[in-house]
């Protein structure tokens, strides 16, 4: 289903999720334990070591970004010269009509597809069933979700947000399955479900985590295997990529493709780990017959072209997600889109239009524990500091605020006004008592406020100095 | 962004910025950093004309205003030698985001900026970095446990934690004892707390059942903004537990010593 903008409900969005307890349980539950597993395979030799592994990934990245045009165009050759399809797409309509037009060329009726984000940005699973194709996800996570009719609330792990209870009524629900509580027997189930629908499928849709410049292949992570069905077994494979993936060298995805499922799954290496080199080679026994790359746009050029360029080098690994106190309390849901957590919040804004994302920028403490544990070292707090400057630039702010901040600045610029206000703030004080007006009684509904001082300090430092 | 260098602050004077927080509402702290101070002997100003470091309007966006109040800054501390801070936040907003908020093209403003992260220290760091001081050689009245919050600014924008905890251990009478998530935000934030009430509200609970479970007697943080977080969730939860603020703790031990 194609995701439905609501990034301007984020406090609503957010809200529903407080109040959510399976939800509260599962997301901190699962966002803890994927921070620990990280913090222990990043730094497994030392924490120098896992430092110096990130910033190696951030140069590879960095460095891809700063050539990304010619590199796009080297690409381009070495994926023809694989056997690749290559084809571009400016937006999701043209990446979608190019996926329908690839499934009507070859006589498609059912698809299965890996786990993409990009693809969830684009919609296309929902453009495809409008179409009347079929399309199954076959990542465990993805299958659910799309079972019940939701989206990814976590980049890596889908269906984070759920308890196995939960995840036990939407099979028997959804597929009569028989119940059970044990959770090796739901995965059989499942497996055996997507296994017909593998046997059946005529076009794979995958992602890919990077694409390769010089060698003109797709890197892919999975740990369930499906991937590589879904990129062997069919008749068809397209894979959606994003421009942002591209990667100069073979010794650049061999230093990425470690930092990411260290930073994700807390994995030295995911369990299957490949390269794609386009079609089946007339001597192998398998492999697609046609192996497409749609290279899609969708907003990037315009990012790559902004103070946010940066933010292009994300890999996609959900560690700041799992970092994120805010995350941690509300899941990918709230944020109102496809990407959530911190790298979210930035993404959002800069994909959709910050008048559609106001929020986001502010859902953050400034904490700084995404940045920390970003395997590429994206600088998400300057990036949601900056946003919140665009936001007030553009006369997105509540004029209260532009006026508030204007009178705290005459007030914070002399030190006699400064002593006035806080005199004035303590008259407030004990006028209202526990009541706090306005916004600030926001600070009073779950927090008690200390007392001003009868003295300021300054006052108390005059007479300190008068005495001796 | 790397961090500008700075000198030896040995055998100069400091100048206190003590920050509006502790002016209005925490008094009593200031004093207690004063009187650590002037405990290892160093000679201690405070510039009057100081106000605010400017942190709220540069974190919700208002870049003038952040400018307005960093130029005011700028003539506040104009004779300083050392900047002192006791606030791992304020003290990021001197010597990371002070030089990001003017340019070259700047001239005197970017001079200026330059100067302020050069010479800023926060309190924990000036002890023990920039004085090279872990022992203060005082013991607490009565044997108490310790646990420390590492107060988000000051971790991930300085670096510190290591010097309290220092400190701490070399404390007659403290002992020191661990936080679950001693590392995760309470949730403050500035205006955060007060445009996501509910979100601040719900790391904030992380944070004070952690305080409850923790071993320790007292909490011991950098930032007087986290404590009051912390400290207005723990009263409003009828807990027993309070955050203290590292000054007050050291200078707790130092009272015990005059009286």
């Amino acid at each position: 289903m194609s995701v439905e903008l609501k990034s301007n409900d984020f406090v609503a969005l957010a809200d529903i999720a407080l109040r959510n307890p399976d939800l509260q349980r599962a997301v901190g539950a699962g966002t803890r334990g994927g921070y620990q597993k990280r913090a222990e395979t990043m730094f497994a030799r030392s924490r120098e070591h896992g430092e110096h592994m990130r910033q190696q990934a951030a140069e590879a990245k960095r460095r891809a970004l700063r050539k990304l045009p010619d590199l796009l165009e080297t690409a381009e050759r070495n994926l023809i010269a694989n056997g690749w399809q290559v084809a571009w797409a400016e937006d999701a309509a043209e990446a979608n009509q190019l996926v329908l037009d690839i499934a009507r060329r070859h006589g498609v009726e059912t698809v299965t597809k890996s786990k993409s984000m990009l693809s969830e940005e684009l919609g296309v699973n929902h453009a495809m069933e409008a179409a009347g194709l079929r399309v199954v996800e076959t990542d465990l996570g993805e299958y659910i979700i799309q079972l019940n009719n939701e989206t990814p609330s976590h980049i890596v792990a889908p269906v984070m947000h759920k308890t196995k209870a939960e995840i036990r009524d939407i099979f028997v629900r959804e597929l009569d399955m028989k119940p059970t509580d044990d959770a090796e027997e739901m995965v059989a189930f499942a497996r055996k479900m997507l296994r017909d629908d593998f046997l059946k499928s005529d076009m794979g849709i995958s992602g890919g985590n990077f694409l390769i410049a010089e060698t003109g292949s797709i890197g892919l992570v999975m740990n369930e295997g499906n991937g590589r069905l879904c990129t062997s077994m069919p008749r068809v494979h397209i894979a959606l990529v994003g421009i942002e993936k591209i990667v100069e060298t073979v010794a650049d995805y061999a230093t990425l493709t470690q930092v990411l499922p260290s930073s994700s799954t807390g994995q030295k290496l995911t369990v299957y780990t490949n390269i794609l080199n386009g079609p089946g080679r007339a001597a192998e026994g398998d492999g697609p017959e046609h192996s497409y790359v749609i290279l899609v746009d969708n907003g990037r050029s315009q990012i790559y072209g902004s103070d946010y360029a940066e933010a292009l080098t994300c890999i996609r690994c959900g560690a700041c997600q799992n970092a994120c106190p805010v995350y941690r309390s509300t899941g990918g849901h709230a944020y109102g889109w496809v990407y959530g957590g911190p790298i979210g919040a930035v993404l959002t804004p800069l994909l959709v239009g910050l008048e559609n994302a106001q929020p986001l920028p502010h859902a953050s403490s400034l904490c700084g524990s995404c940045k920390q544990v970003c395997p590429v070292d994206i600088d998400l707090p300057r990036m949601l500091l900056d946003l919140r400057r665009d936001l007030v630039r553009d006369g997105h702010s509540k004029v209260g605020w532009d006026t508030a901040m204007k009178l705290w600045a005459v007030g914070m610029t002399s030190a006699a006004r400064f002593a006035l206000g806080g005199k004035a703030a303590r008259a407030g004080q004990h006028i209202m008592g526990d009541y706090m007006p306005g916004i600030l009684g926001n600070w009073s509904k779950h927090r008690d406020f200390p007392d001003f001082a009868p003295k300021p300090f300054r006052q108390l430092w005059k007479e300190r100095h008068e005495r001796s | 962004m790397a961090l500008p260098a700075r000198e030896s602050p040995i055998g100069k004077s400091v100048s206190l910025f003590v920050t509006c927080i502790v002016d209005m509402i925490y008094p009593g702290t200031g004093l207690s950093v004063v009187d650590i101070l002037e405990h290892v002997g160093v000679r201690v100003d405070f510039p009057p004309a100081q106000t605010c470091c400017g942190q709220p309007a540069f974190n919700s966006g208002y870049r003038d205003e952040a400018r307005a109040v960093a130029k005011h800054f700028f003539k506040a501390f104009r004779e300083a030698e050392v900047i002192v801070c006791p606030s791992g936040s304020c003290a990021t907003m001197l010597r990371h985001v002070y030089p990001s908020l003017f340019a070259p093209d700047d001239g005197e403003l970017y001079h200026q900026a330059q100067r302020i992260a050069a010479i800023t220290w926060e309190f924990s760091e000036f002890l023990v970095d920039g004085l090279g001081i872990v022992d203060l050689d005082l013991s607490l009245p009565a044997a108490e446990s310790f646990a420390f919050h590492d107060a988000c600014h000051g971790l991930r924008g300085l670096g510190l934690g290591g010097a309290s905890r220092e400190l701490l251990r070399h404390l007659g009478k403290a002992q020191l004892t661990e936080l679950n998530e001693c590392e995760v935000c309470c949730g403050f934030g500035g205006l955060f707390s007060l445009k996501m009430p509910e979100l601040s509200n719900a790391m904030l609970r992380n944070k004070v059942n952690n305080i409850n479970e923790s071993a320790a007697d007292t909490i011991v943080t950098g930032d007087v903004s986290c404590l009051t977080q912390m400290n207005g969730g723990l009263s409003r939860r009828k807990s027993g537990k309070r955050v203290l603020h590292l000054a007050d703790v050291l200078a707790k031990a130092l009272q015990k010593e005059r009286a």
